[in-house]
């Protein structure tokens, strides 16, 4: 009985944890906007086969260089036009938002979990291991990352998959150093000390006692990476070395429109555009969830 | 001070050596064999491979080939570039002006503007300024500039035709690189429309390579200025009667800076980063451009030397701001 009610409680004070959240993450009104756009994001990338309204390889020969509906010559077919070789601009932006939110997700997962690991044992054992571990963190973050990620892209070679885990290398020392940062302020606790003479071991101890109390900074990180994840995989994609063609990632659609700079506009601005709103998006919704976890970070 | 700077030194070392040693694992980790790769020579014969291998080394142990690396480095020695056979320190030293000057321009527009936008929006907190810069500075903050870089390519060299598309000047002048900074070396030429060409030149790229930079400057100056106008000093130095404006030019904006100086000094790495694009878009004969089309051509002893030289010269830079920060806050220091 007395069971019961203690699990009730706990669900009760995770409802009211959420409500809290909730409550000061939307007294940021841009935070809000954009978890609006990213959902809108989510769901053109998840129904992109049943919303686009072509394939987005698809290439119509007769229909090269289209412009976009409103504009003169435009199609009723192709509301935003088409590249070079007549593919349906809105069917790639669509399909595009599969690459990004792909990028953010996977990029994100292994940096945030590469460098929760690396951060935890440095933070929890100190001394040597701490030594050697953060000096590593420092080496990498002493490149510049767009520079050592297309160095890592050049030993890999070129492709999404080795983008993927550059740009996850190179993000991955943040993390580490947040997570390094937070178990040493957590492990001289009280209820650390409690676990550990209740005979929790050092993993039950890292990361079932102490690492769920330092999750706030990593969450806001997190997003943070996520939209320097969508620009950094862009910027890869643009200069040649991250997904390549025919792929519809916006970085690669760049790259491919340069050409047409001065004479089609429209295949050089909208997925840009796309860019910088996906990115724009993620943070507006970073900046309310400092907000709203991590009343340290708050901005004045 | 002295001590502050020796430990500072001493923290670098292992730092320094790491990023020697992933230059130098770099060669030695791509796929395919290092000797064709570093020698660039192709149908070699198994005899020629074999003294190409002792000249360059792969013949030896890793650790004597590492040994040897850093000691080539420390002389100065840091290989021949594949495609153009001229030394490879030579050529950084050669392109090196023309970032320094992009990047010098980016950083002072990106300090004029962000610095007084930072201060006004935290002065006038909740204001339509301060909603409106701050707005900007997120959207600046979440600009892939390559394309921020296009754009304004359409508007001033396409359709407004006022600047030009790429270069450092237009191929009317020519005069010799005294100093490798075309500005300087426009108006030391004497040649009529010499300077307005090469400021023409420079103008876009500056702007494009500025824009995150003065984002992140503007945010943090904000923030700081907020901090310490909260603090007690500036509520006594309003409540003994001194004007507003003074106050917070004179007791609060000197203690924000302190931070602010930081995040300038930092944004070194993000300009370094911007440049490989800016220089890419622009055709700017920078490090940056230089990098990416090493990357490009396989001509590895330059990728391997560059990120070597240019990791090397974000922590000097690096090194410098914590000494600044020091220097103004004798708290660091002692700490």
């Amino acid at each position: 009985m007395t069971d019961t009610t203690v699990k009730l409680s706990d669900a009760e004070i995770r409802a009211q944890m959420l409500r809290d959240f909730w409550y000061h993450f939307k007294q940021n009104k841009g935070a809000v906007a954009g978890l609006f756009v990213f959902i809108l994001l989510v769901i053109a990338a998840v129904l992109a086969p049943l919303l686009a309204p072509h394939d987005p390889t698809e290439q119509f020969r007769d229909a090269l260089l289209v412009p976009p509906v409103w504009a003169e010559n435009g199609r009723a077919g192709f509301w935003l036009g088409t590249d070079a070789v007549g593919r349906d601009m809105l069917s790639r932006l669509i399909y595009g938002a599969q690459y990004s939110l792909f990028i953010g997700v996977v990029v994100v997962s292994i940096a945030l979990s590469g460098g929760i690991f690396v951060g935890m044992i440095a933070g929890y054992f100190g001394g040597w291991i701490d030594n050697l571990i953060m000096r590593v963190m420092d080496v990498i973050l002493a490149f510049p990352s767009l520079l050592l990620a297309l160095v890592l892209v050049a030993i890999l070679g070129p492709g999404l998959t080795n983008a993927m885990i550059a740009i996850a290398i190179v993000y991955q020392p943040h993390f580490a150093r947040l997570a390094r940062a937070a178990v040493m302020g957590e492990k001289e606790r009280e209820y650390v000390t409690a676990a550990r003479v209740a005979g929790a071991g050092n993993l039950r101890l890292m990361f079932k006692t102490i690492l769920p109390n330092c999750l706030a900074p990593l969450i806001v990180q997190a997003t943070l990476s996520f939209s320097s994840a969508v620009l950094d995989s862009a910027a890869l994609g643009f200069l040649g070395m991250g997904a390549q063609p025919p792929a519809s990632e916006w970085g690669t659609m760049l790259a491919e429109a340069r050409e047409f700079i001065l004479r089609a506009w429209w295949v050089v601005t909208f997925p840009g555009l796309a860019i910088l709103i996906s990115v724009l998006a993620i943070n507006l919704m970073g900046d309310g969830l400092r907000d709203a976890l991590d009343p340290k970070l708050k901005k004045s | 001070m002295i001590r502050f700077l020796l430990t500072k030194l001493l923290y670098l070392v292992p730092t320094f050596l790491g990023i020697t040693l992933i230059a130098f694992g770099f060669v030695r980790v791509l796929p395919g064999d290092p000797v064709l790769l570093m020698a660039g020579e192709r149908g070699l014969t198994p005899e020629r491979h074999a003294e190409l291998a002792a000249q360059l080394g792969f013949d030896r142990p890793m650790w004597a080939q590492y040994l040897e690396f850093l000691t080539r480095l420390l002389h100065g020695d840091l290989g021949n570039s594949l495609v153009t056979k001229k030394p490879v320190l030579a050529e950084f030293f050669a392109l090196f002006p023309a970032t320094l000057e992009l990047a010098f321009v980016a950083i002072v527009i990106a300090t004029v503007i962000g610095v007084p936008v930072g201060v006004l929006a935290a002065v006038k907190r909740g204001s339509w300024f301060d909603q409106v810069s701050m707005t900007a500075a997120l959207v600046g903050f979440s600009m892939p500039i390559f394309w921020w870089g296009l754009l304004l390519i359409i508007l001033f060299s396409g359709i407004l035709q006022w600047t030009p598309v790429s270069g450092r000047i237009s191929l009317l002048y020519f005069f010799p690189a005294q100093t490798g900074f075309m500005l300087i070396d426009s108006l030391l030429s004497g040649q009529k429309g010499a300077f307005s060409s090469a400021l023409s030149h420079l103008i876009l790229p500056s702007i494009v390579l500025a824009t995150i930079p003065l984002a992140v400057i503007a945010r943090q100056t904000r923030s700081a200025m907020l901090e310490v106008m909260g603090e007690d000093y500036v509520r006594t130095a309003r409540a003994k009667g001194l004007p507003r404006a003074r106050v917070v030019m004179v007791h609060a904006l000197r203690n924000a800076m302190i931070p602010v100086i930081t995040t300038i000094g930092l944004q070194v790495g993000v300009l370094m980063a911007g440049a490989i694009l800016t220089e890419t878009i622009f055709s700017w004969p920078g490090i940056g451009k230089w990098m990416i089309d090493s990357i490009s051509r396989r001509d590895y002893p330059v990728v391997q030397s560059g990120l070597l030289l240019i990791a090397g010269l974000v922590m000097l830079v690096n090194l410098l701001v914590d000494l600044t920060y020091g220097l103004i806050n004798p708290r660091i220091r002692h700490k």
